[in-house]
């Protein structure tokens, strides 16, 4: 089958705006969209601009925006996308700086990595060999990154708050953080309570869902929350939204939206001046529910709550 | 048609007027529900943050009180639904997980689940479950040449493998809806992105960027007013709308101005059913609703 294939293509430093161009290509079975743009690069469009190596989804360079989500192309069959979407637009990677059509900056991405300290700095006496055999399934996946940046492009915080880590290195920093040989992962996790560290995360599922490597970095990122919060690093005020949420639930059953805002906040006065305003807003619009509820299953829900802290103490 | 209602925390908390207009639109539509009076928290994907089986256990008694009733779950709020589905995947497709949990359950409650109930939201039930074209004859007043931007809330989209209704790389069913009312979906691309609710207090610069974001590109496109099926999202939409303007002011769009009335979906529904905006609890909204 024959599909029209449109291209973003743009480039800044001879100016003038991106534009859109169409290209008609042959679909066959199997057919990728990277070798679709290669023939057209080839027989049609010898400016047509992209990057590309291994052809096999590994070395992770022809990441590009397919009808608006962030895929390898190499690994992008043409005939189903077309099929899923009715159309196939192609674009450069977003939230990174275009150097011409689909090939961009990638300097935002390693910046991050290099940030996070990503190799082991080795502790003064050596592993035990044992613990490195079960190392792979520890790491949950997470050294699966081939480091397209499918996830940072994707990441909606990074999008607004460009300082944030993002996904890509998070995962990696959680890479880290469970290798035996490591000696700074105390230091490493301070470091990422920082604001632009984990807690920036909005746990959207954008960078599980466009990992072409099903790295899962939102995943990773939870469990460096986890481990924060099981290694005392519990009172920054994104850690109590977990900690008081659970206090919250246990003992009336259910999300109580006038106690958790006050107890994430209680000590961080500033914050509490930011929410208080708002809050006496909602209390106007009779969005402030009453803040004692009794709820007849309450017993149960505790026992629930017992049950599992009583798992975790042991 | 009949469903175990699990109204969620917030419908039940600060957005009432979710609950208000939902008992509206179901019982004009017929649909039958049985509410879980005395349901708890889904977790919101907060408590299993930091103890998964814990949040496993808290939605197993959900679903085994439903299952006890014989019947399926109608959730109002994309958390819950994202939440409380996420977790009845993974019991129901996980032996060896259902059995723990199951164990921590009946030793707390007297309860324990088998994996036989189904998670929906209003949403997919209208769509699928009901149906558009049974809905078409209580559409009384058609909200014709309305513009309105879809908003799914990211849980009703991600993970594709535990909310798999629509395709979450180009989901259709709000579109739907939105089409079934009588007024036209608007084409934007932060429809499908993330509301910055989760931020709200700890880091409200992201969240107040994201709401921005998103209000600034509906507008641009059209979009008159602002439809989603979470309560979570409305509270970022609708509560932050004011600040996330002064912020877009401070960043160099002098003149960026955010008016944009964001409704709950059953909202929706009603005014084109006929109710009006106080039947709707609209006046609850901080952003106002405006005659439209």
């Amino acid at each position: 089958m024959r599909v029209q294939l449109t291209v973003r293509k743009s480039n800044p430093e001879r100016g003038g705006l991106p534009y859109f161009q169409d290209y008609s290509v042959e679909a066959g079975r199997g057919t990728s969209l990277l070798s679709a743009l290669l023939k057209i690069k080839e027989e049609v469009d010898g400016t047509l601009t992209f990057r590309a190596s291994c052809r096999a989804a590994i070395c992770g360079s022809c990441l590009m925006q397919v009808n608006g989500i962030q895929k390898l192309a190499c690994k992008t069959p043409l005939q189903e996308e077309f099929r899923r979407h009715g159309k196939i637009t192609v674009g450069p990677m977003a939230n990174m700086p275009v150097i011409k059509d689909l090939v961009v900056r990638m300097d935002p991405f390693w910046e991050k990595i290099k940030a996070i300290t990503p190799y082991v700095k080795q502790k003064p006496e050596p592993s035990p060999p044992e613990q490195l055999q079960n190392l792979h399934e520890q790491l949950h996946n997470a050294d699966g990154c081939i480091m397209c940046g499918a996830c940072l492009s994707a990441c909606p915080s990074f999008e607004v708050s460009p300082r944030f880590l993002g996904p890509a290195a998070l995962a990696k920093s959680y890479r880290f953080q469970v290798d035996p040989r490591d000696g700074t992962h105390a230091d490493r996790l301070q470091a990422l309570q920082e604001p632009d560290g984990i807690w920036d995360c909005v746990r959207c599922n954008f960078c599980v869902q466009v990992c072409p490597k099903d790295v899962q970095p939102m995943e990773q990122i939870i469990r460096l929350r986890r481990m924060s919060l099981t290694t005392g690093l519990s009172q920054s005020v994104p850690a109590r939204h977990i900690t008081e949420f659970i206090k919250v639930v246990k003992e009336e059953g259910r999300l109580n939206e006038v106690r958790l805002p006050i107890l994430m906040t209680w000590g961080h006065w500033g914050k509490m001046l930011r929410i208080f305003p708002l809050g006496l807003k909602m209390l106007f619009h009779g969005k402030v529910p009453f803040p004692f509820k009794w709820l007849p299953g309450r017993q149960a829900i505790r026992a629930i709550f017992d049950i599992q802290s009583k798992r975790n103490r042991v | 048609m009949k469903y175990a209602l699990y109204p969620g925390c917030a419908a039940k908390g600060a957005a009432p007027e979710l609950y208000q207009a939902t008992q509206k639109v179901i019982d004009r539509l017929g649909i039958a529900v049985t509410e879980l009076t005395d349901f708890n928290c889904c977790g919101a994907g907060v408590i299993s943050e930091a103890d998964p089986d814990l949040a496993y256990t808290l939605n197993a008694r959900t679903l085994a009180t439903a299952e006890k009733w014989g019947l399926n779950i109608m959730t109002l709020c994309g958390t819950c639904q994202g939440v409380l589905g996420a977790a009845n995947k993974a019991l129901q497709t996980d032996e060896a997980l259902r059995e723990r949990i199951n164990k921590a359950l009946y030793t707390a409650t007297g309860l324990t689940y088998q994996g036989s109930v189904m998670v929906k939201h209003l949403q997919w039930i209208l769509v699928k479950d009901f149906g558009l074209e049974r809905l078409q004859p209580f559409i009384t007043h058609p909200l014709t040449e309305l513009s309105v931007a879809p908003f799914y809330g990211c849980y009703m989209l991600r993970p594709a493998s535990t909310t798999g209704f629509d395709d979450w790389e180009d989901p259709s069913s709000l579109e739907k809806l939105i089409r079934g009312v009588g007024a036209q979906p608007v084409e934007y691309e932060g429809r499908a992105k993330c509301c910055g609710f989760p931020v709200f207090i700890e880091r409200e610069e992201i969240a107040l960027g994201m709401v921005g974001e998103r209000i600034a590109d509906a507008q641009k496109k059209g979009g008159e007013i602002m439809v989603t099926p979470c309560p979570l999202c409305h509270m970022s939409l609708d509560i932050y709308q004011s600040r996330a303007e002064e912020k877009l002011r401070s960043t160099g769009q002098a003149d960026a101005t955010l008016n944009m009335p964001i409704l709950h979906l059953p909202q929706l529904l009603g005014l084109a059913m006929g109710f009006s905006h106080s039947e709707l609890g609209m006046n609850r909204h901080l952003t106002a609703t405006g005659a439209f």
